[in-house]
Order: C-alpha cells, then structure tokens, then sequence
C-alpha cells in the first residue's frame, strides 16, 4: 500500500540516482525518482535505435560499479551479469598490432614481440597499480572532509586522512602523488619505451577529460584499470549482458523492490524552498510534489543554477560552479554492421573482436588529437574505442548481424561556429574513415550509423556541455574540491538538498559511488 | 695531500656561493671549485660583443631571499636589485598591456582591453597574494620528511596550514583550487581579454617545457612571486645579475671561503657509502669531510658520483627526473633603442620585462611546436634592456637586449642545434620582435645566440634545463629532487645538493643553497 | 597460444598422461606416464631426463660483464673462475630476495645467468655506467637435465666430454656431431646430474641421441611432479611456493632476506657494493628471525592421529604446495611451505619457516595434518637440510 507523499525525491534517474534512491529506500524512506525521458538509465540505457540493433547509447562499459552496491542492492537476483571484456587490441599503421589479453602469460609473450623490456616492466607496472588501487580504494569510499572548517567531523576526516597517508609508507605515497599530478605520457615513459603500448595505456587516462595524454594529471586514471581487478569480482573492463541500461534496469529493479517509485516523462522544473529548506519539486507540467528531502543527481551546473534559483545560495558557490569546468570532448558513433570489421593486421575472426579495440598508435597521434579541439575543432584523426557488444551478448543484434559502438575523443562541445547537423555527418565520416583505414571492409558492412556528439548528448541525456563525467576530472575538481570546496560532502547550502551525481566525489564511470555515499550522508543528517 | 676541508662546494653559483658563505660563516672551512674561469654559474653577467655587457642566462632576479641579503649584508658587496615599474609590457596587436607594482595602476592599463577585467584585476591580485603567501612559506622552510612527518615537520606544517586559513575560509579554499590549476584555466575563470591573459600567462611560463594548457602552470606564476608582490613582478640587479654572483663571492671570502675557478670536477670519491674527495680534471685530489654539489642531479649522481655505487632504485629515480631544457636566449648589442609604436609611455615604460605573449593561445601554439620536438614557429619572448637600468653595460648611446625565447626544445625530433638552425632561431626572434618594433632589425650590431645544447655546454646544465629539473608538480617541494631525497641529503653519505635541483627550485633566489647550509650544519650538530 | 619450448614436438609425443603445466609462459609436462612414480625413481635409482628450456636465460658479455653480475648477486661473481658455476640469490636494495639462480663463467667476459622470473630490465637497469651487454637467450637456448646415479655413463656414452674430471658446480664445453653445446654439473634434484645448454635448433636431435644412449641405461623422460618430489629431499626452495620474491610481496612480512632462506652463505658482505649490501649488513649484525628448516613428521604419531578416525595414513600422492601452520605448544611459530611423503626415505617431510627461537635441528614442533575434516596437529622434528644428500652427487 502506497501511502500518499514522499520521504525523498530523487531527481533524475541515471544509475547514481537509482542507486541513491535504493538505498534511501533500502533505510525505509518512501521514495520517488523522477526521470525527464522515458526510460530510466540516464547516460547508461539501451535503446534499439534500429530494429533488432541494440545500442548502449552512451556508457558502453562497466568497470568500476562498486561491488558493495552489488551486494547490498543484490544486483545479480535483479538480473544484472556483467560479462568480461577480456582484451585490447590496438591495430597499427605499420601493419602491425598490439594485444593485452586476458592471459598473463600470453600478454608478456606479445609485449616481448614490441620489446622485452617492456614485457618485464609491464608485469612490475601491474603489481605497482595493484598496490596503489588497492590503496586509494579507502578514499573512493569516503565522504571527502571540508578542509577549510573546523567542525569535529571535518577534523576527524582530515585526521583520518593523514593517518591513512601516513599508513601507506614512503613508496606507495610517493608513487601516489606521482600518479596524481603527472601527465599519463611522462608517467608511461618511465616505464615503457613501446609507443602503441604507451598510447593504449595513456588513452585511458584522457576518456572523458579535455586533456592530452601529455597533460599532467592525466595519470591517475590509470589506476582505475587496476581497481576493477582487485575487487576480484570482474576484470579490468565488463559489458552488461543487454547493454549498460541492463546495469540501470537492475539498479531501477532493486530501487523497486525496496518500495521505491520510479516516474519517467517526468521532468522538474525547479525544487521548491521555503525558509532555506526544500521542500519538494515542481514539475514542468506544473505538478508539485512534495518532499523533506530533494537530491539531484544531475550535474552541477543543472542542480545549483537551474534548478534552484542561484540567489539563494552564498555567491562564492554559485562563482564556483559558474566556472566548474565541464567541457564536454567526446562524441559516440554506434553502428549496425551486417559482417565483422576485417583488420588488415589481424584478419578475419579472432578473439581479439571480443575485446576493446584502440585507435591510438602513438602518444603523438593523441596528442594530435588533443591539439585540434584545443582550438575547437573535431580530431581529424580522433582516438576511438571500440567494442562489438554483440559479440560478447548475441542478443544484442540480429542473428549474424552485429553492433558496433565507438567512442570518439576528441570532440569539443564547444565547437568553432557550433554544431549542425552537417558537422555531426562530417565528424561521423571522420571516425568511419580512421577506422576503415585498419578495417577497411567496415564501411560495406554499416546497415545504420548513428552519431552522437557533445551536442547530442546535452539535449538527449542532459549532459551539460556533454561532458560524460558531469565535470572534467582535473586536479582542481578532486575530492574536497568537487564540484566545489565547503560543497563536497553532498550537502547544499539549502537544508534537506543533496546532490548525489558523476559532479560529487569519485567523479564520473558507471561505479554508483556518488549516489551511495550521497545516500549515506543523507540518512546520516536524517538520523541527527 | 692536504688537510681534508670541512666541505666542498662544487659550483660557483648564487646557490653554491650561498651554502659556502653560510658554512664559513659557521666556522667550516670551505673551497668552491667552479668549472668555468668566472663564477656565478647561470647568474653571470658577460662580455659579448666589445664593450657590450650582458647576463649571459639569468636576466632577472627570483624572489631572492632578503634573510639571505640581510645575513650575508650582499648590500655592501655591491648588490643593488631594481623593481621596474612597470615590471612588464606585453605586446600584442598594436597596442599595449603594462603590469605595474600598483594594482589598481594594471587595472586602468588593463581597461582599453576590458573594463570587466580591470575591475577584477585588484581580486584577482589579492587571490594570487594569498596563494603567494603560501608559496612563499613552503619556500622558506624545508621539505618535511612525508608519508611520515616527525613532531616538528607536522608543528611546521600545521602552522602553514593555519597561516593560510587565518586568511579565511574562503581564500583557504580559493588557494588549495588555485595550486595545481594550469594557467588557461585560472586565467579563464577571471578573465576575458586575450592580450591580458597572454601577458600574466608569460609571466609564469619561462623555463617550463608546458604551454598554458598543462595543469600545474598556475604554481609556476606563484613561484616566482615575492610574498605580496602582484602577478607579473620583475626583480633586476643594477649592473646585471653577475653582480649578485659577486656580492655572494664577495660575502663568502669574506667569511673565509676560498673560491677555485677553472677548477672543474671529473668525479666525486665515494668510499665504503661516503664521499670523501672531489678529483678535478687535472687529477688533482681535494679531500673533505663533505661535499655540496650545487651541480643539477643528473649531472651530480650520474656523472660525478657515478650509479655503480648508488642503488638501482635511486639511479631509476634520478633518471627519471625530467629536466627538458625549454628556451633559448638571444643577446643583441643596439646602436639604439628600440622603438615600439605600441607602448605609450617613452623608456621608462621599457625598464622592466618586453614580452610577446599575446595570448593563451599564441603561447599554446608555441608550446605545440616543442611538444614534438619542433622550435616555436611563433615563439614567446621575454626581453629585458639592462642599458636601461644600468647604462654602463653598453657604450654610450648603446644598448643591450636579452631575450629569454621559448619554446627551444633541447630535442629536436629532426636535426641537431648546429650553426643553421641556431641563426635560424636568431633571425626568427628578431623577426617576431620587428613586428613590434620595426626599427629594431636596423640596430642590431651584433647578435649572439645561445640554445639549450649551448646553455647545456657551457654551464653544465643537463639538457640545458634552467631550472635544474622542470617545476612540474610531481617535482617539487618533498619531491624534489626526487621523492625520499628532498631534505638535501643523499644516499652518499656526506655529501648533500645546493643547486635548484633542490627544494625549492629554480630563480636566483638563493634558497636552495641556504636550506642547504641549514641541513649541513643541522646534521653536524646532530652527530 | 602459449609458448612451447624446443622439446615440444618429443615431449608431446611421450606425453601419455596429457596432464601439463604452466612454468614460465611455456607448457611443460607434469608427468609423462598416468602416475608420476616411476619418474621419481628414475631420477634416484637410474636417470631421468628432463625439459628444462623454460628457465630463463640470460648472456652477459663484456669487459664488466662479470662486474655487472657481482653488483646484483649475494656472491662474490668476481671470483667465480671460468668453467664454474655459482648458485646464488639476489636481493632488492632492502636486502630480501627477488629470485635465484646460477651464474656460469663460460669465459672471462662471457657469464650466463639463469633465473626462474624475468630479470631483463633489472640487469638492465644494474647496467648504467659498466660495459656489458645483455642478450636475453631464454626463447633460443634448449636447457635438459640428466639426473641421476646413471646420468655420468650415459652422458659419456653420448658426448665427447671428459665428465670424470667434470667437479660438482663446474662447467665444460663439448660437442655432439656438428653440435656444440655446454655442459654443467648442476641440477634440482640433489644427486648425481648434469645439465646441458645448447642452441634450441639442435633439440630435437640431441633429444633423440640422448634417448638412445640413455636406454641401456634406463633413461626415463622425466616431468614436474618427479622433480618437485626430488627436490623437496634435497632442501632446494622454488620460487612463489618456499618463498615469495620481494617484488611480488605486497607486504614486507611476506619477504625474505638469504638469511632467512638458508642461504646466509651466499652473502659475500665483504665483496663491493652490490644490490641490498647495506641492509644485509644491519641484518647480519643481528641474529635472523626467521629460519627456513626441514620438518620431518613424527611416522608413530601421524599414524595415531589417523587411527583414532579408523583410518591407515592417507597422504597425497604429490608434492603440495600451500602454506600449513607450524605450531610450538598452542602457539604459531610457522608454516611450512612445501611438503611430500619421501618414497625413498620413508619419510612425510616439509620446509618449513621457523621462528626463533625454535629452529635449532631436534626441536620438537607441529605441523598441521588433516585428518577426515579435522584440523589435527601431527608431531614433527626440526631437521637440518638436507634431508638427502647423496655422496655420488659430488663424487
């Protein structure tokens, strides 16, 4: 029995807002999530854009979906099964490739090929990430401290800081800092002298910012392969079986489950407050709902600038969030192919289909990439990363048929004289054509292509400036500085509005950390 | 063979003179040895052309430490700084920009430009103050031994912390933001006129292989900002920095010091983990009981002391440490002054830094020619006419300029720096600034131009790094030079860095070598 | 697909119990036969042939070759002459082992260095300043081992070498037909044995020659299971099973100096500065916690343990290889690392890590036995090793 008015309203129903939502329901509040589309998923849906071809529209992999909300949302028995992406394959321009396989001892034995060096450090480099993932997990899953307050709770999180640095002895904390402000090219550098193996690694490291792998603090992100391993539960990267909304579906399933109510076609329009407290939302058909507790899991930008009224909040958060940087870089092409792409390197059907392919050769060559949209302006030659989800779950597309997904780096939102529909075919021609130069059978094999860019994405998902992580990962828009200081532990200056998005603390990635630990905050405030 | 010094300083520049001054001073005794037949290192100030004098690679003061002046009282050996005012003039599309001493002096220059950006010009000083006040006392103090701070590193820092949080909550938060942002970003956020945001983004560049782009560029302005100083200032020395060279030389013998010069050293002497002796080329052995190199790192462990008694892990290390010489200099005798139509107000208005910066993405571009290993198509230049301040440096009526160029990567992806390729360089700089003061290709009477590879050469500078290691955020402060060695000790017993290489980098500031000194003698009383 | 080594095409063939396993990226044979027994006794009563290709392997060349050597290792590489062989650890620079190996002086400016992990970078790394090349020959060069009582006939029937005058740890070139190859006598098994090094071109014709002139004799391809079994009798530890190497550690406590191993002997503090000389030197200053000991369980007792549940001794039929509690009393003092039932001593024995002050050979310790799902502690003595040591294998 429902019992009329809600506990909690949870704007937007991507996966941290459905996370945030299970949990709160999960303690016993009533709960209502409302979702402006007409699915539930945000950035992470499926949708058969073309019949019989599935697409995971925008997030295509899942890598760091934190298992304690696996467990305590109990995400497998909602059907979530996240299946492994086991390599990644780069094709060279030289007619020569590179592999990471799954296999160790297969992955040394290609590295030897580039260099034998390179193979003895790859396995030193592993250990190394697996230590340090295996110690900044600790602060993934911590409500970051306000460093400027004095309140007992920011002390003891600070002091709790400095004792866990202190705990991880002179070498990790050195290599820590290191990884922290250098660029992923100089940190590689020192380890590797293979430049295809260098680029693969370093790629990794600018998905999603609007930085160049020579960039410094772009080598943190390097990290993030490792922490999926440690966990022991996937590998490094996984695909959901049905696409990443399958990820969304279960989470929105477990929300259900724990009595939640999830609304789609339901945009806000604005959180009402009154007295300095929200209190619940209008919609934009004019329907008010109310609320004690409101939580936007959308960006920063929507959740302090549109939809509360800027003024009445302190003028140095609202000077913080003005100047969040949020420029989106990416764009996504999703194709229905009638055949596999055939590479020139590695031709005909392998198990290296089965895993990501990389479109980065070179530092250089992203480097590159990164030079044209700093002047805005679409990679001529864009880094891609590509999967054939159809390979790894066949339902994804029709028997025999497949479907292609590609992430495309660099295209800034920001584009010079902006984005139509013209620019959007010419910056799909562009990726089509990077990549037939490896896979040249590809462009006779496309029964439907469709192009998503920063643009796209602000209108369909409501990414802000498309920016997939709702807020570039500098350094400048870490931990306690993010989305802004003072602001950082999920709480608003208006009492009883939370935020709980990609624009908290650990950022961005289908990882539904933000909404966890946003919830946690909530019913922490609640119970006081 | 002699009676083994109480230290060795291998080097003869400000940090070097410094450390042997302050050690002397302490009653040690103390011999400089300097490779070249003039000391003052990349502080010098030389002959280049017959009776035109000019700072061969510093051509302005860092923030040099005034208990440094104060304690060695380098007033009375003859050290005289100069705070033009403006410090800097920024050309750009046929005006422009001046950064005066006085904020509110910059924000009716900067109004032509922008009067938004003039009106937040005075907050935007006030922010980079209290950033600079940070800056300034991380500087002042040497690194704590971190993951694992004793008693009295953790007082230093918590009263470092609390220093900044006096300021208030809202400068803590502003400054924390502000230390690894690069400078488009922090320029971005306050600013919308290009040709101000090139001018302040110049003043933070020089020596660094990043463009404006590359997080961690905004500490770079900081670093080079006295505490309370406004964005932009320029320290000179009245008759060029060699000066402040001979002041310290003059303290330092005064104190006892004996200085060597054309002494240089092939190797440091190790034994069972301890240095024990400098060798100079000749073969000469000079036996100490310990050994200050202000030589970079590179050059000290790897040539001097040699990896075969250094663990392999610190050899990693210290390989490792990026030190990518960045700029060129450029050195021409005038027969006149040159003539800027765009800057308004006569000479005077000369007196500080010339800079072609005129804007973020004009200096990107020039970054993105070094990026891969090309010299800057359009390169940035900051020029300083020292006949101006002291004009005895050239005959009269004559001038001398000297250009700090950048970008001039020390690795060129084609070719070497030969003879072609330096003029080349040459003639690109002089055409850059004729656009700006046509008059200048005319005057020139002589031109002399120094590359990485040159500065490298002369100086001993690996890579021809002026800072002795890049100042990027994984090298500095407690990782500087290398994470675990940042207190000046090393893994040779007895032997210790004084250079830049040192906390806390880079600019004639003099700190390295006092900190240095510091940690010498807090060692002796130690033992 | 995995690498396979030279012997591949032979081996696959012999291979009827198809059970391999995995040793450096390559697959190997576990065992030939569908039991590995008569494998264990080849190498104890007759010799037994066995594929050691995927060592890794490694030439270093040049004026400091030697040099560079000395810097990584614990032993003095400076006096190893041309023509011997050397076992010896080496450390990182806090003094704890990353691997070990054995360094052959085949000239004085020419040393192999064989090891279980890739080491490559690291001799590269040791490099700087000293002139010496490094060729990574662990894909190109065949590695066989002949051991066993038998092993010296048989290799004198089939080599031209003069074996006889051939000391334990020595080294001498010979050749077979148009194939050159080296000869050490060394090996993993603590008996009489040769090894033999030689381009990986040539393995399947020496193969095949070392088949025929060993079958008078008794010659028996020989896989992993045997030797695990013979080693473990000798008191030879193996990597990532008696010890963890330092670079794998992701703790300290999971690191050991050569001390710790048994391997104190080795370290030549004495020599010049070579990789974790400094910690060796605190370390030696102080006596060592941890010992590594031969455990031989008491027979009388085990048999009780298992007779209360109505049980004769069950053990497993190989060696294992996890680690098992060692106890003084009620309290941990242990674990050992790997252990066998000895067909040839009558004896369930283990190494074992010991602390002090409970390492001295007689000392009455624990280990811990599985007896029908219970946790059983079975008496055990605290023996020096080896437990085997043949005369023949230095005769």
């Amino acid at each position: 029995m429902k019992r009329a008015g809600f506990d909690a309203i949870v704007i937007g129903g991507g996966h941290n807002g459905l996370v945030n939502a299970a949990y709160l329901g999960r303690a016993g509040l009533r709960v209502l999530v409302l979702e402006r589309r007409h699915l539930v998923g945000g950035a992470a849906v499926t949708e058969e854009v073309f019949p019989g071809f599935k697409y995971s529209v925008c997030s295509y992999v899942v890598s760091l979906l934190r298992p304690e909300i696996i467990r305590d949302l109990d995400l497998p028995a909602c059907g979530l099964e996240i299946l492994p992406l086991e390599s990644t394959f780069t094709p060279l321009p030289n007619g020569d490739y590179l592999v990471r396989w799954a296999d160790h001892d297969l992955t040394r034995r290609e590295l030897y090929r580039h260099s034998p060096r390179d193979a003895d450090a790859y396995d030193e480099f592993g250990r190394l990430m697996h230590q340090l993932a295996f110690a900044v997990k600790p602060v993934l899953g911590m409500i970051p401290p306000d460093v400027t307050s004095f309140a007992p709770s920011d002390l003891a999180g600070l002091l709790r800081l400095g004792r866990y640095v202190r705990g991880l002895g002179a070498d990790r904390f050195h290599a820590l800092v290191k990884l922290m402000t250098m660029s992923a090219a100089d940190y590689l550098e020192e380890w590797f002298e293979t430049e295809s193996l260098k680029a693969t690694m370093s790629a990794s490291g600018i998905i999603g910012t609007f930085l160049g792998p020579r960039s410094p603090g772009t080598a943190y992100v390097l990290l993030h392969h490792y922490l999926g391993e440690i966990d022991g539960v996937f590998r490094a990267w996984g695909f959901a079986r049905g696409g990443t909304g399958a990820v969304s579906n279960a989470i929105a399933t477990a929300a259900e489950r724990r009595g939640v109510t999830l609304r789609t076609g339901a945009a806000v329009a604005r959180v009402i407050t009154r007295g300095g407290r929200a209190r619940g939302v209008v919609l934009e058909s004019g329907e008010q709902i109310g609320a004690r507790v409101v939580v936007s899991a959308l960006d920063p930008k929507r959740t302090f600038l549109e939809l509360v009224d800027p003024a009445e909040l302190p003028g140095e958060l609202v000077a913080d969030i003005r100047r969040f940087r949020i420029r989106g870089s990416s764009g996504k092409v999703n194709l229905a192919l009638s055949e596999l792409p055939d590479f020139t390197c590695l031709p005909g059907f392998g198990p290296h289909l089965r895993g990501a392919i990389s479109i980065s050769p070179s530092v250089e060559y992203l480097e590159r990439a990164y030079d044209d949209a700093k002047y805005g302006a679409f990679s001529r030659r864009p880094y891609l990363d590509i999967v054939i989800p159809s390979l790894i779950d066949p339902g994804m597309a029709p028997p025999g048929k497949h479907v292609m997904s590609i992430f495309v780096q660099y295209a800034p939102y920001q584009l010079n004289g902006g984005w139509t529909d013209a620019r959007r075919e010419a910056f799909g021609d562009t990726v089509i054509d990077t990549l037939s130069q490896f896979a040249p059978n590809l462009k006779s094999a496309i029964l439907h292509r469709q192009v998503l860019t920063p643009a796209d994405m602000e209108r369909e998902m409501g990414l802000t400036e498309g920016n997939i992580f709702h807020g570039e990962l500098s350094l400048h828009q870490l931990f306690s500085l993010r989305p802004a200081t003072r602001w950082a532990q999920y709480r608003t200056p208006i009492a009883g509005y939370y935020q709980c998005g990609s624009g908290t603390h650990p950022g961005g990635g289908i990882s539904g950390a933000p909404g966890r630990l946003g919830a946690l905050r909530i019913l922490k405030d609640l119970r006081q | 063979m002699s009676a083994p010094f109480d230290a060795i300083v291998i080097g003869a520049g400000h940090n070097g003179l410094t450390a042997a001054a302050y050690l002397a001073r302490a009653g040690l005794s103390v011999v400089v040895v300097e490779q070249r037949d003039v000391i003052g290192g990349a502080t010098v100030t030389e002959e280049f052309h017959p009776g035109f004098r000019v700072d061969t690679f510093a051509h302005r003061m860092g923030p040099f430490s005034p208990r440094v002046f104060e304690d060695l009282r380098l007033r009375t050996y003859g050290l005289e700084m100069v705070w033009p005012d403006p410090a800097r003039v920024a050309m750009a599309d046929g005006r422009a920009l001046s950064l005066f001493r006085d904020p509110s002096q910059t924000a009716e220059a900067i109004r032509p430009f922008s009067s938004g950006d003039a009106a937040r010009w005075p907050a935007f000083c006030r922010t980079v103050a209290d950033a600079a006040r940070l800056v300034d006392a991380v500087r002042q103090s040497q690194p704590p031994r971190l993951p694992d701070p004793g008693l009295r590193d953790l007082l230093r820092l918590a009263a470092i912390g609390l220093g900044l949080r006096r300021r208030g909550k809202r400068a803590m938060a502003e400054t924390l933001r502000l230390l690894p942002m690069s400078l488009a970003d922090l320029l971005d956020d306050w600013f919308e006129s290009d040709v101000l945001k090139g001018a302040v983004a110049g003043a933070g560049l020089p020596g660094l292989m990043q463009g404006p782009r590359g997080a961690g560029t905004a500490y770079a302005l900081l670093h080079h900002l006295a505490a309370g100083e406004a964005p932009g200032g320029v320290t000179l020395v009245r008759g060029g920095t060699g000066r402040a060279a001979e002041a310290l030389a003059g303290a330092a013998r005064a104190a006892g010091v004996e200085i060597r010069t054309s002494a240089p050293v092939e190797r440091i002497g190790v034994r069972s983990d301890a240095a024990v002796e400098v060798v100079l080329a000749g073969g000469e052995v000079i036996p100490a009981r310990r050994i200050l190199s202000s030589a970079d790192p590179k050059r000290t462990f790897l040539t001097l002391v040699g990896p075969e008694a250094l663990d392999p892990a610190f050899v990693r290390q210290v390989r490792h440490i990026r030190m990518r010489g960045a700029c060129a200099k450029v050195h021409l005798a005038l027969g006149e002054l040159p003539r800027f139509p765009g800057i308004g107000g006569g000479d005077a208005e000369l007196r500080g830094a010339v800079m072609v910066a005129p804007g973020l993405d004009y200096l990107e571009r020039a970054f993105d020619d070094a990026k891969y290993g090309g010299v800057s198509e359009r390169p940035f230049l900051e020029a300083v006419i020292p006949t101006l301040t002291d004009p005895s440096l050239a005959p009269p009526g004559r001038h001398v300029m000297s250009i700090l160029v950048q970008y001039a990567p020390y690795h060129l992806k084609a070719g070497a720096w030969e003879a072609a390729r330096r003029e080349a360089l040459g003639d690109a700089v002089v055409a850059v600034l004729a656009e700006y003061a046509p008059n200048l290709p005319a005057a020139v009477l002589h031109r002399q131009v120094l590359t990485p590879l040159d500065l490298e050469q002369r100086l001993g500078l690996t890579e021809g790094n002026i800072f002795q290691g890049e100042m990027a955020l994984d090298q500095l402060f407690f990782m500087r030079p290398v994470p675990g060695w940042a207190r000046y000790g090393t893994p040779v017993r007895g032997l210790y860095l004084c250079g830049a290489g040192a906390h806390p980098g880079g600019g004639v500031t003099a700190l390295p070598g006092y900190h240095a000194a510091r940690a010498v003698l807090r060692d002796m009383s130690a033992s | 697909m995995l690498r396979t080594t030279p012997f591949h095409s032979r081996t696959a063939l012999l291979c009827q119990a198809q059970n391999w396993r995995r040793w450096a990226g390559c697959v190997v044979a576990s065992s030939y036969e569908l039991s590995h027994d008569r494998e264990y006794w080849a190498i104890r009563s007759a010799a037994a042939l066995l594929d050691v290709s995927p060592l890794y392997k490694y030439l270093v060349r040049g004026p400091d070759a030697a040099r560079l050597l000395d810097r990584i290792v614990t032993r003095d590489i400076r006096r190893c002459a041309v023509g011997q062989v050397m076992y010896t650890p080496w450390c990182d620079e806090a003094g704890k082992v990353l691997d070990d190996g054995t360094i052959t002086r085949l000239d004085e400016d020419l040393l192999r260095l064989t090891a279980a992990e890739p080491n490559l970078r690291w001799l590269h790394e040791n490099s700087a300043g000293l002139d010496a090349t490094i060729d990574d020959v662990s894909d190109s060069t065949a590695a066989l081992a002949v051991q066993g009582p038998a092993s010296r006939a048989i290799l004198r029937d089939a080599l031209e070498a003069d074996l006889d005058s051939l000391r334990f740890f020595r080294a001498t070139r010979a050749q077979v037909r148009d194939i050159p190859l080296t000869i050490t006598r060394t090996g993993y098994t603590g008996d009489l044995g040769y090894e033999l090094w030689f381009d990986g071109r040539h393995a399947e014709r020496m193969w095949d020659h070392l088949i025929a002139a060993g079958q008078p004799y008794g010659l028996t391809p020989a896989g992993m299971l045997a030797l695990d079994i013979a080693r473990i009798e000798a008191g030879l530890i193996l990597i990532d099973v008696d010890y963890v190497p330092a670079r794998k550690a992701l703790i300290l406590a999971r690191t050991s100096s050569p001390f710790e191993l048994g391997l104190g002997w080795t370290v030549r503090l004495d020599k010049g500065y070579f990789v974790g000389q400094r910690a060796l030197r605190a370390e030696q200053a102080r006596p060592p916690t941890w010992q590594l000991r031969g455990l031989e369980i008491e027979w009388d007792a085990l048999e009780r343990l298992y007779a209360e549940a109505g049980l004769p001794v069950e053990l497993p039929a190989a060696a294992w290889r996890t680690s098992v509690p060692v106890y003084a009393g009620d309290e941990q003092v242990g674990y050992a690392t790997s252990g066998c039932w000895s067909p040839l001593l009558k004896q369930y024995i283990a190494l074992a890590h010991v602390r002090a002050p409970h390492t001295a050979p007689g000392t009455s310790l624990a280990m811990e036995v599985t007896v029908e799902h219970r946790r059983r502690r079975a008496p055990a003595r605290v023996r020096e090793l080896p437990f085997f040591n043949p005369e023949r294998k230095r005769a």
